[in-house]
C-alpha cells in the first residue's frame, strides 16, 4: 500500500494518447493521460449505452473469455454485457466445473485459452499477483478483474469515472476512503488512480485494517494519510467510499466485533454530515447495509452506488475496446 | 583426479591459524602435506594461484538434498555435485526428507545413498520430533548413536514450548546442537514473505519481524534453562540478531547463522526491479527476505563476529514449483553454487570483510557443530590433518545462469545478475575432485 507515487497532472480534455499495453492489471503505472484516455472513451460508450439499440459491432470476431477462479456477480455480468454490446464474442469459464479442478495450473488454462483463440483473458483470482502470472504466459491481453487482496484496476476506473461526473476535476478533492483497506484490492487500486488524477486520499479503518505505513512521495507531501478516526477524517471529505466488511474478518481475531465496528466505522448520516455538503457516497458492492454502511446513506440522495454499477459496463466497454485495438509497443 | 597437487603462490586465508598470506600449500597422502613458502614440487601437479585465495574446503551447515523423497527437486548426487562447484566439501543435510531420518534406520539407508552418490562429505542432521510433525519427541540418543551432528525440524519450527525444552534437555545431555529454524507459526501465519511496505503493496500475506524475535527470545531462554547448545539457523532480522548478540555476551552457548540471500538480497527482489510488480516467486524464501534495514545489520553482525556461519539453505526445487501463483510456489533458493560468489561480490563492494568472511564459511561452521570433532583439520589447512582445500578467484566475473548450474534447482532469483569471484578449483578428500574448466588462468 506504501509508495504511493504521484503522477500529477489532473484528468482534463481528450489526450492525443494511444493505448499501447497488452495488459491491464492495475492502475499503478496508468499515466493520467492512459486514465484520461480510458475515462474520456468510456463516455462515448456511456452514449452507446443510451441509444435505444445499445450496441454496435466495433468488436466483431474478437473472443473474449472470463476466467473467474473467485465467485463474482456483478464484475463477471458487467465484463459480459460490455463485450456483448460491443459484439465480441464472450466465453466464460469459472473455476469449478473445469479443467482446474483437475488440477491443472494457471499457466496451462491460461495457455489453452489463448489456443482456443481468446484474444482478451478477463481474469478473477483469489491470489495476489495471479494475473500477472498469467499476462506473461500468453499473448492474449489480460485484464486483471480483481487479484486476492491486491488489484481490482477496473473497479477503480469505473469509480473514478463516477467521481469526475459529478465532481469534476478531482485535483485537490478529498477522498476518504473507510473499512478494510489492508485486504482491499478496491482501496488499493483507486488509491493509485485517485493519487495520479490529484485528489488527496484519507484511507481510514480500524489499526488492524489499515496499512502501517505509507512510504512515498504523496505521503511526504500529505496527500495521502491514514486514520483510525473516521469522524476526524470525514472533515472536508467530497467523496466517501466504504468498503465491504467481510464477517471473517472477526473470526480472524482482526475486530472484536462487527457491534464495535459499526460504532467506529459505519457511515450513517450523523458522520456524512461531518464530510462537505452534498459529499459523494460510493460502495463498491456487494453491501452490507447496516454494518460498513446505513440503508439510508446507502440509498440516500448523494449515494452514486448503482450508477457505479451502470458506469461500470461503460468503463468496461471502453477498455475492452482500447486493448482490443492496441498497437502494442 | 590427482592426489599430489602443489597450489603456488596464492594467498592463502586459514583463519583457524590465523594465516594471511602469499603461501604455497602441497597435497600429498590425502592430506595438507605442508603450508609454506617456496615449496619444490617433487612431481605434484602445480596449479598456479596467484592471483587466487587458498583456503580451506567450505562447510555449510545447512543445505537440503532433496533424497530420499523428492528426487524431481534435487539428488544427492546432483546436490552434491553442486556443492562441489560451489566450493563446499562439507554439507550438513536437514532431514525434511520422505523418509525423515527421525530413527537410526532411516539414516543408515540415507547413509548408502551418501557413500554410492555423494561428491562432497555429507554430514546428517536428526529430526527433533517424529517426522518433525512436532508431536513427540524423535528418539535422540539413537540419532546421537547414528552418527547424526545435530538436531533440528528443519522449516517446522518446535512450536510447543515444553517439547522445545525437554528436546534441548535431552540434547544437551548428548552433546548435541539443535538448529532452530526459529519462527512463531500463529504470527508468521500464511505470510509468503516479510511483512512490511512491499507485503502492503502487493497485498501479499506478510510474516512479521517478532514472528522471528519472540521464537528467539524463546529459544534463548531455553537454552538458559537447558544448558543446551542452541544454533539458529538463518537468522534475518537486525532485531533478532541483538537478542543472539545479547545472549552471547552472557556467555549462552548460543550460535547461528546468515543465508548469502538474505546477505545479498532484500523484499523489493519479490517486487522486482521493473514498474510493475514481478511477484518474483524464486526470491520467496522462509524466514524471508528483509529489509535493506535488515540485510545491514546482519552484514555487521557477520563482520563483528556475533553471526558464527554462512550457510546456504540452499533449497532447490522444480521448475514448476516456482510457476505458481505467488502464494503457492515453494519457499527456497538454489543457492549453493552461487553463495560464495555472493559473498565475494560484497567483499568487492567493500560490504564484507574477506577474512571474516571466510572465517565464516570454514573455521567457524566447523566450531558451531563440533565437526572437527569427527573430521580432523576440518575447516582449516592443518598439516597432516586437514583433507579439503579449495582455490578461489577473487577477481573472476560471471554472469548467473540457471542453465548452467549443476544443481537440479534452477530456482535463483539471481538469474542474469553478475557476480565476482569463482570457483577455480576443489580438493576433496586429498584429491583434486574439480577444476573449473576454460579458466583462462
Amino acid at each position: 500500500m506504501l509508495d504511493v507515487r504521484t503522477q500529477a497532472a489532473p484528468i482534463g480534455a481528450p489526450v492525443p494518447t494511444e493505448w499501447t499495453r497488452k495488459d491491464l492489471l492495475d492502475t499503478d503505472t496508468l499515466s493520467a493521460d492512459e486514465i484520461a484516455l480510458i475515462l474520456d472513451t468510456a463516455e462515448g460508450m456511456r452514449e452507446v449505452r443510451s441509444r435505444p439499440v445499445a450496441k454496435v459491432a466495433t468488436l466483431r470476431g474478437v473472443t473474449v473469455v472470463t476466467l473467474f477462479y473467485e465467485q463474482s456477480t456483478r464484475t463477471r455480468a458487467s465484463f459480459e454485457v460490455a463485450a456483448k454490446a460491443l459484439g465480441a464474442d464472450v466465453v466464460n469459464l469459472t473455476a469449478s466445473g473445469s479443467s482446474v479442478e483437475k488440477g491443472e495450473s494457471l499457466i496451462d488454462t491460461v495457455r489453452t485459452l489463448e489456443a482456443i483463440g481468446a484474444d482478451l483473458l478477463v481474469m478473477r483470482h483469489g491470489k495476489s499477483g495471479a494475473p500477472y502470472l498469467a499476462a506473461r504466459n500468453t499473448t492474449a491481453g489480460v485484464i486483471n478483474g480483481g487479484d486476492g487482496t491486491h488489484a481490482h484496476p477496473t473497479q477503480a476506473l469505473l469509480d473514478l469515472f463516477t467521481m469526475r461526473c459529478h465532481v469534476g476535476d478531482l485535483a485537490g478533492k478529498k477522498v476518504v476512503i473507510v473499512g478494510d483497506v489492508l485486504h482491499s484490492r478496491v482501496a488499493r487500486s483507486n488509491l493509485w488512480s485517485l493519487l495520479a488524477s490529484g485528489a488527496d486520499v484519507t484511507l481510514c479503518g480500524p489499526a488492524t485494517l489499515v496499512p502501517r505505513s505509507l512510504h512515498g512521495a504523496a505521503a511526504e507531501e500529505g496527500r495521502c494519510t491514514v486514520s483510525t478516526d473516521f469522524d476526524a477524517a470525514l472533515e472536508g471529505a467530497d467523496v466517501v467510499m466504504a468498503l465491504r466488511m467481510q464477517k471473517e474478518r472477526q473470526e480472524k481475531g482482526l475486530i472484536p466485533s462487527l457491534r464495535e465496528y459499526i460504532a467506529g466505522y459505519q457511515l450513517n448520516a450523523r458522520r456524512l454530515a461531518l464530510a462537505r455538503p452534498g459529499a459523494l457516497v460510493m460502495h463498491p458492492g456487494p453491501m452490507n447495509e447496516g454494518i460498513e454502511i446505513s440503508p439510508e446513506v446507502a440509498h440516500g440522495l448523494t449515494s452514486v452506488i448503482e450508477e457505479q454499477v451502470a458506469n461500470g459496463v461503460a468503463v468496461r466497454m471502453a477498455i475492452l475496446y482500447l486493448m482490443a485495438t492496441a498497437r502494442h509497443a | 583426479m590427482s592426489d599430489r597437487i602443489l597450489l603456488r603462490g596464492g594467498r592463502v586465508i586459514d583463519p583457524g591459524a590465523n594465516v594471511d598470506a602469499v603461501l604455497d600449500v602441497l597435497v600429498t597422502g590425502g592430506v595438507v602435506a605442508r603450508v609454506a613458502a617456496g615449496i619444490e614440487p617433487g612431481g605434484a601437479r602445480v596449479i598456479d594461484a596467484t592471483g587466487c585465495i587458498v583456503a580451506p574446503g567450505l562447510i555449510d551447515l545447512h543445505t537440503h538434498l532433496r533424497e530420499p523423497g523428492f528426487e524431481q527437486k534435487g539428488t544427492i548426487a546432483t546436490e552434491t555435485l553442486a556443492a562441489l562447484r560451489g566450493g563446499f566439501t562439507t554439507v550438513c543435510a536437514m532431514p525434511n526428507t520422505s523418509p525423515t531420518p527421525d530413527s537410526a534406520p532411516t539414516v543408515e539407508a540415507i547413509r548408502e545413498i551418501i557413500q554410492r552418490d555423494a561428491r562432497v562429505r555429507v554430514l546428517q542432521i536428526g529430526c527433533v520430533t517424529r517426522r518433525r510433525e512436532g508431536k513427540d519427541l524423535a528418539e535422540l540418543s539413537e540419532l546421537a548413536a547414528s552418527g547424526c551432528i545435530a538436531l533440528s525440524d528443519d522449516g517446522n519450527p518446535v512450536a510447543n514450548a515444553r517439547l522445545m525444552r525437554h528436546a534441548m534437555e535431552l540434547a544437551a545431555a548428548l552433546g548435541l546442537p539443535i538448529s532452530e529454524h526459529c519462527d512463531e507459526p500463529e504470527l508468521s501465519h500464511g505470510g509468503s514473505m516479510n511483512e512490511g511496505r512491499v507485503s502492503e503493496r502487493l497485498g501479499l500475506p506478510g510474516q512479521p519481524v517478532a514472528a522471528e524475535t519472540t521464537a528467539i527470545a524463546r529459544n534463548i531462554a531455553l537454552c538458559e534453562m537447558t544448558g543446551a547448545r542452541l544454533h539458529i539457523a538463518h537468522v534475518t532480522t537486525a532485531r533478532g540478531l541483538d537478542l543472539v548478540s545479547e545472549a552471547k555476551s552472557r556467555g549462552l552457548p548460543v550460535t547461528c547463522e546468515v543465508t548469502p540471500s538474505h546477505l545479498f538480497l532484500t523484499e523489493e527482489s519479490v517486487f522486482g526491479t521493473g514498474p510493475e510488480p514481478a511477484y518474483e516467486t524464486n526470491a520467496k524464501i522462509n524466514p524471508p527476505l528483509r529489509t535493506e534495514a535488515d540485510r545491514r545489520a546482519l552484514l555487521a553482525g557477520l563482520n563483528a563476529g556475533t553471526i558464527d556461519a554462512i550457510a546456504t539453505d540452499h533449497a532447490p526445487h522444480a521448475v514448476e514449483d516456482k510457476l505458481q501463483e505467488f502464494d503457492d510456489a515453494a519457499f527456497g533458493i538454489s543457492c549453493i553454487e552461487t553463495a560464495l560468489a555472493s559473498v565475494l561480490t560484497l567483499v568487492e563492494r567493500r560490504e564484507l570483510d574477506l577474512v571474516t568472511a571466510i572465517r565464516a564459511l570454514t573455521f567457524h561452521p566447523a566450531r558451531v557443530f563440533a565437526i572437527e570433532a569427527r573430521i580432523p583439520g576440518a575447516g582449516r589447512l592443518e598439516p597432516g590433518m586437514s583433507r579439503d582445500v579449495v582455490l578461489l578467484d577473487p577477481g573472476a566475473r560471471w554472469t548467473v545462469d540457471p542453465a548452467r548450474l549443476a544443481s537440479k534447482g534452477k530456482n535463483t532469483p539471481l538469474a542474469g545478475v553478475e557476480l565476482t569471484g569463482s570457483v577455480r578449483a576443489v580438493v576433496f578428500d586429498g584429491m583434486l575432485a574439480y577444476e573449473l574448466e576454460a579458466a583462462g588462468v
